[in-house]
Order: structure tokens, then C-alpha cells, then sequence
């Protein structure tokens, strides 16, 4: 107990200790192992955004970054090893990319006082700020996604999906599962009939969830998968000849990994997003000239403008711009861990703000506050164009039907809080 | 016909297709284990480099590139030619002679009478350095091999059962012709055994080994085969596998399809890789179809199969078609 109580006290003397000279940031990716495809692109998008401002900006408001890449092999085990042999080193904030390390760090980071931005994963109950006081998921979540998916089938079917048959193939996993309940409240409400059709890790032999929709056949098809999962999904879906505009992936299914694989048969496959798609964006040349062109960028710089290295650059900007908000509060370069969450609890990005980081149009525009730790839940839907291998958004950022999603979320938050003895609050 | 009864049967043939694809697997380990009684825990990761080594020599990429890039300062990432499909598949098979070679002379000549789980564990380290050497050497992007296999729903089965049982059967071309390849794979492997001196040699060296070397037999050589054997065996299954999902690092799990189909086959018999796999392929989706999705609420597949291989070790340990061990004090 009383080494307990001495770690806890190291802990939180680091979190609260004495400034850095320099910003750190660790970026726990995964370079290696089976999802090294998709962690990749994410984690050079991450680190590419942070070289450019060391380069052009010399960091943020005059201090330099540093930022800490570990190697987690999207393992919960080593994810949780990263961050205690980094979390000394005056980390700000972690982006566990992992729904499991996410798990698991919720109670180490709110110990430890640092804060973790879960983005588009993690636990969706985190977007309650009173009871998750260390964890933010904005700008949107799993529940986000199923909720606007139904938005998007319910514009494209006239408004109404009375009688319509939506089948959920998912990842069998938490991850997987998460848009369940969300689904279940929304067939409720709009009169759709909904069926479950699970895929086991890693998802490479899926012929008897196909076989099943092909047998039902359900007006569309939503999926919630990861890794190899998608790819065979997508290949499956093609080869019983499902048509492609009527299946729609989270942004997990969302990547050129998933679509290439099929080749033109992936043609107008819709995945949600929360950010665009493509390197028509002015950040784009400046990172070319001062990240890749200098020889500082962190892969090839063949992935710029994918998905996945869009999302990681993101990720990285919402992070700087949180500093910075940081550093306006509190009226210093230097920050701590408390003050970085302090800065991304008044965090307010407005296209404004983004058409002058040279992102115009880039991410939906959103607060965050202290009740609301995951912004406003708006999601955009893109479809794959196989024909010019590029994604494109078709519609604009729409909101989530909070209706159905706010009480989930307070049921949710309330439960963890009396499971952890957490006094909810702001 | 009812149409529960039609869905039953598309599912059955669907099952003997996916079970093909598992024997697949399968057989590469049976190769190295009647062999040299290695259990090969890198054969999935073998399937996985064959086919990384495949798609790289097709799109013309330059080995090692980032390595050479980061050691050199340059910037070479591709020859600027497409090899054509034959001939990067015989020059894969040459990588893997190589790699054969390679494992047999560094790693296996050193173990020679060591413990069965000596070298288990020696397999489990060539599986991630494997894994390590694939990555470094082809990348860890995703990609996709083209072969020129045929993919996607057969309509003439689908015509020809709406016709005659009033719903169309969906059977993927991929599965017919992975199929097709490994019966002839069987066959030839079979007939290789059975009737080439190298064949029987590889018999003897599995009968005993003591005996084989006193007769002349090299060892080393029938090794070197037996890992070459289950390296084409393996760029078979990388070729099937990878065209299916793209060629990522996922693929080197297929082995853990591959586990119950020995356990129910036995480890010692190429037939058995065969039946063994069209056991398990039918048994999972027919219990998925019947039990697991309206019941269990899906995904039974996976658990099932291993369930199954466990029943039948309880009745017949050594598999279906395994050989009795019988130890005499």
C-alpha cells in the first residue's frame, strides 16, 4: 500500500512538476506487425505535421517539439509499456491509436494527470468531460459514426428506412461491437430491421457471413471492421456481386488499403470520415518544401494525401492547436501535461482557424468543454472512385442524432463513474 | 426443393472450398514434420514471404529498398519493370530453394538430435525473423497479386442450380481453381513420394532416421528438399490466400486455420492434410449455418473448428490418417 501510494505520489509529482523547455509528444504507432500497413501512413501524417512546425514555425509559439515515437506493434501490452517508459519525459498528451491501450490507459493517464485524445476510437463514453476528466475523443466517436451512417441511408432512401433490412458486419471484438447498442436505438426509432453478423479476428474467411447476406439480402450493409477484415469484406461483397453504393464502412474501414485489393469491383464503396480526403490542401506544399524535400520526413512521403497520413496529420494539428491554446491560457511557452488538458478542454476549431493553418475544409468545426469532451459529432461520408484511386467526400459534416446518442452516453459515463467511485463534475 | 435444404447445400459445397484452402496450409507442415518431426510454427510466415516475394518480383520493387535508401542516401524504390506471372513465380521458388537452404545449413544442422520442442522453438524464432527480413525487405504495405486466377461468383453454377434447384449457388472461381490446384499438388506430391528416389529417400529419412543415414542417405540433402517442398507448398498458399485479401502480414495467421486440420488429418499424412481440411471446411460453416448464426448469436467458426479436431483427438489421438506412435519399454 505504501509503495502504492508512493508511485501514485511520483506520479502525480511528475505530472505536475516543473515545465519542459520542450513540447513532447509521443506518437505510441505501430510500424510492424499486422496492421503495419495502416499504422504507417497514420504515423508518418503525425510525425510529418510536427517536423513542419519545428521547420517553418520553430515548434509552437516559439518552443520546440519533441516528439517520441514508440512502437506498440498494436499490442495493448506494449501500448501500455510505451507509455510508462515515455510518460517521464514530460509527454502532454497520448494518442493511444488503439481501442485496447486506450482501455487501458484511461486509469493510468487520469492518475498520472495526463491527458489522452482517443480520436474516432476508444471508449465513446469518454465525450462525457464530468466523468472522463483526462480523456477526449472529439471530434467524433463510434456511436457518431452509426448514427450518421443511418442519417446518410436515411437521406439517400427518401427519409425513411420503414421496413428496410441493415445488416452490421463487425469486427467481433469491443471495437467491433461498439455501434450495437447505438444501432439497435436507431432501428428502434426509424422502423428498420437490423441483423448482426460478426467476423472473427483477423477476418480472412468471412464466406459464411457473405453467403448470409447474399441469402437475406439487406438493403445496405454497414461495417465496422480492421485490418485484413476489410479487405476481404470488400473482395467478398464484390464477389457476390453486393452493390458497392449500398455498403458503407466506419473510417476504420475507410482506407486505400481497404479498397485496392478488389480493384475496379471497389468501385463506389462509402466509408464516414471525419476529416478529408486527397493533398489538395495548401499544408501540403508547405510540407513538401520544408518536411520532405529537406529529407526530414518520417516515411517515403508516398503517403501523403492517404487517408490514414491525413488523419495522422489531424491528429498532430489538433494537438499543436490545443497547445496553443494551452499556452494562451495560462500565458506560458512551456507547458505541463495539466495545462495541455486545460488547452484541449477550451479547444474551439473554426474554419477560420483551419484555412489558416492552410487546411481549408479540412475537419468539421467544433468545441470542446468540460461537459463535452467529443466535440459535436459530425461525420461526412466519402466513396471510393477506383477509377482515379482516390476517395472523395460526398456530403458535408452532419451531426449525429444526438437525441438517441446523448442519453447512451450519460448511461455509460454513470456507470464507469460508480465503477470507479468517480464524483462526476465540472 | 425447400429452400432451407438449398441453403444447406451451397453452404456444404462453399465449406468443401474454404476446407481446400485450409489443406493448403496444411500440407506444407505435414511435409516438414513426417520428414524431420519439426513442427513448422513458420509455415504460415513462410506463405506470407513466398507471396511478399512474389508480389515484389511482379511489380518490379527493389529489395531491402528502405535499407539501402537509409544506409546510401538514395532513392530507389522500384526497377521500372513488370515481371510476368510465370516468371517471377519460378524466381520465387528459387528464393525459396535459397531460404531452404539457408534454414537447414544456419539453423536446423546445429539441432540435429536435439529435443522435439528444441526445435519447435527454434521455428518460432525463424517465424519472426522471417516476419522481420519480409518487412525489411518488400515493405509493409499492402499488395495485391495478379496471376491471372480468376476471382468472383461462377454463373454458370449459379444458371445451372437456379435452374434446376430454383436458387442459384454461389461458388467463387478462386475456390474452384485453388481446388483444382491442390488435388494436383496431392497428386503430385504423392507420386513424387511414392515413385522418385529422392521421394523414397525422403520416406526413409521419416521412417528412421539412423537407418536412412547408415544406407547412404544425406541427410542434409532430403532436408534441404523437405523445406524446399513446403516452401512451394507455401507460395501456393501465399498465391491462393493473397489474391483473396491482398498480400499483408495478416496472412501468416492462416496457420492458425491450418492447426485444427492436422490435429484432425494427423501431422504425418498428405491425404489426411486433404480430408482433415474438408472435414473442418464443411463442419464450421454448416455448424455457423445451422447453430452458430441462429443461435449463438455467429462467429462460431473459428472455435468450432477446434472444437471438432478436439473430439476427434479424444477418440484418435495420432488424427484420421495419422500413424500410431507405439513406444516399447
Amino acid at each position: 500500500m505504501k509503495l502504492k501510494l508512493t508511485t501514485l505520489a511520483l506520479g502525480a509529482a511528475l505530472a505536475a512538476g516543473p515545465a519542459m523547455a520542450e513540447l513532447v509528444f509521443p506518437s505510441l504507432s505501430y510500424r510492424t506487425g499486422p496492421y503495419a500497413a495502416n499504422g504507417i501512413p497514420f504515423a508518418d501524417g503525425y510525425a510529418d505535421y510536427f517536423t513542419l512546425l519545428n521547420e517553418r514555425d520553430g515548434g509552437i509559439g516559439g518552443e520546440p517539439i519533441r516528439m517520441i515515437e514508440c512502437e506498440t506493434g498494436y499490442n495493448t501490452e506494449k501500448g501500455v509499456e510505451c507509455y510508462e517508459s515515455t510518460k517521464g519525459e514530460g509527454a502532454l498528451v497520448y494518442q493511444p491509436l488503439s481501442t485496447g491501450i486506450t482501455y487501458q490507459l484511461i486509469p493510468k493517464a487520469t492518475a498520472d494527470g495526463i491527458p489522452v485524445h482517443s480520436m474516432g476510437y476508444g471508449r465513446t463514453s469518454a465525450k462525457d468531460g464530468s466523468v472522463f476528466k483526462n480523456i477526449f475523443n472529439y471530434p467524433a466517436n463510434y456511436w457518431d459514426g452509426a448514427s450518421v451512417a443511418i442519417k446518410h441511408l436515411l437521406d439517400i432512401n427518401g427519409g425513411s428506412l420503414e421496413g428496410k433490412k441493415i445488416a452490421l458486419v463487425y469486427h467481433n471484438s469491443a471495437y467491433g461491437k461498439e455501434p450495437i447498442r447505438t444501432l439497435e436505438e436507431l432501428s428502434k426509432k426509424h422502423g428498420f430491421e437490423l441483423s448482426l453478423l460478426p467476423v472473427d479476428h483477423p477476418g480472412q474467411e468471412q464466406k459464411s457471413q457473405w453467403l448470409q447476406i447474399r441469402r437475406e439480402k439487406p438493403d445496405n450493409v454497414i461495417m465496422y471492421g480492421w485490418g485484413v477484415m476489410n479487405q476481404v469484406a470488400i473482395q467478398e461483397a464484390a464477389n457476390i456481386r453486393y452493390p458497392m453504393d449500398q455498403f458503407i464502412g466506419i473510417w476504420w474501414s475507410g482506407s486505400e488499403n481497404d479498397v485496392r485489393p478488389a480493384g475496379d469491383k471497389a468501385n463506389g464503396y462509402k466509408a464516414l470520415t471525419f476529416h478529408n480526403v486527397g493533398d489538395d490542401f495548401p499544408v501540403f506544399a508547405d510540407i513538401k518544401k520544408f518536411v520532405v524535400d529537406a529529407g526530414k520526413a518520417a516515411g517515403a512521403g508516398d503517403q501523403i494525401g492517404t487517408a490514414l497520413y491525413n488523419r495522422g496529420l489531424y491528429a498532430a494539428m489538433l494537438a499543436a492547436e490545443a497547445a496553443k491554446t494551452a499556452q494562451k491560457i495560462h500565458s506560458t511557452k512551456a507547458l505541463t501535461p495539466a495545462q495541455m488538458r486545460d488547452g484541449m478542454e477550451a479547444l474551439e476549431i473554426t474554419e477560420a482557424k483551419m484555412a489558416g493553418l492552410g487546411l481549408p475544409n479540412f475537419g468539421p468545426e467544433f468545441t470542446v468543454s468540460c461537459e463535452n469532451h467529443g466535440g459535436n459529432g459530425l461525420v461526412a461520408v466519402s466513396q471510393w472512385d477506383a477509377a482515379a484511386d482516390s476517395w472523395s467526400l460526398i456530403t458535408e459534416y452532419v451531426q449525429s442524432d444526438q437525441d438517441v446518442l446523448k442519453p447512451l452516453i450519460a448511461e455509460d459515463a454513470a456507470a464507469f463513474a460508480a465503477e470507479s467511485g468517480i464524483t462526476p463534475g465540472c | 426443393m425447400p429452400e432451407q435444404l438449398a441453403f444447406a447445400l451451397e453452404v456444404t459445397a462453399n465449406g468443401l472450398m474454404a476446407g481446400v484452402l485450409y489443406a493448403l496450409v496444411a500440407l506444407g507442415f505435414v511435409l516438414i514434420y513426417k520428414a524431420s518431426g519439426i513442427f513448422n510454427y513458420a509455415q504460415g510466415v513462410m506463405a506470407l514471404f513466398a507471396a511478399l516475394t512474389l508480389a515484389g518480383i511482379i511489380d518490379g520493387q527493389v529489395p531491402f529498398s528502405h535499407l539501402i535508401n537509409a544506409v546510401f542516401g538514395t532513392d530507389v524504390h522500384y526497377f521500372g519493370w513488370n515481371a510476368p506471372a510465370f516468371l517471377a513465380i519460378l524466381l520465387t521458388m528459387v528464393v525459396m530453394i535459397g531460404l531452404a537452404y539457408a534454414v537447414q545449413r544456419l539453423v536446423f544442422r546445429h539441432l540435429v538430435g536435439q529435443e522435439p520442442i528444441i526445435l519447435f522453438m527454434a521455428t518460432i524464432g525463424l517465424a519472426y525473423f522471417l516476419e522481420g527480413v519480409g518487412d525489411l525487405m518488400w515493405g509493409s504495405d499492402i499488395k495485391s497479386i495478379d496471376v491471372g486466377l480468376p476471382q468472383g461468383m461462377n454463373t454458370w453454377i449459379d444458371d445451372s442450380t437456379f435452374n434446376t434447384l430454383g436458387y442459384g449457388f454461389f461458388i467463387d472461381n478462386l475456390d474452384i481453381v485453388a481446388s483444382i490446384i491442390a488435388a494436383l499438388l496431392v497428386i503430385i506430391l504423392v507420386m513424387f513420394a511414392q515413385y522418385t528416389k529422392q521421394g523414397r529417400a525422403m520416406r526413409a529419412v521419416a521412417d528412421d532416421h539412423q537407418a536412412a543415414l547408415s544406407v547412404g542417405v544425406s541427410l542434409n540433402f532430403i532436408w534441404i528438399l523437405v523445406w524446399s517442398l513446403a516452401g512451394f507448398v507455401a507460395l501456393v498458399a501465399g498465391i491462393m490466400w493473397g489474391t483473396k485479401s491482398g498480400v499483408q502480414f495478416s496472412l501468416s495467421l492462416i496457420a492458425l486455420k491450418a492447426l485444427p486440420v492436422l490435429m484432425l488429418g494427423g501431422f504425418t499424412s498428405i491425404p489426411g492434410a486433404i480430408v482433415g481440411g474438408l472435414i473442418i471446411g464443411v463442419g464450421e460453416k454448416l455448424f455457423e449455418f445451422l447453430i452458430g448464426a441462429p443461435f449463438l448469436g455467429g462467429a462460431t467458426e473459428n472455435w468450432f473448428a477446434y472444437m471438432l479436431a478436439l473430439i476427434f483427438l479424444v477418440f484418435r489421438p495420432q488424427g484420421l490418417f495419422g500413424e500410431k506412435i507405439i513406444e516399447r519399454v
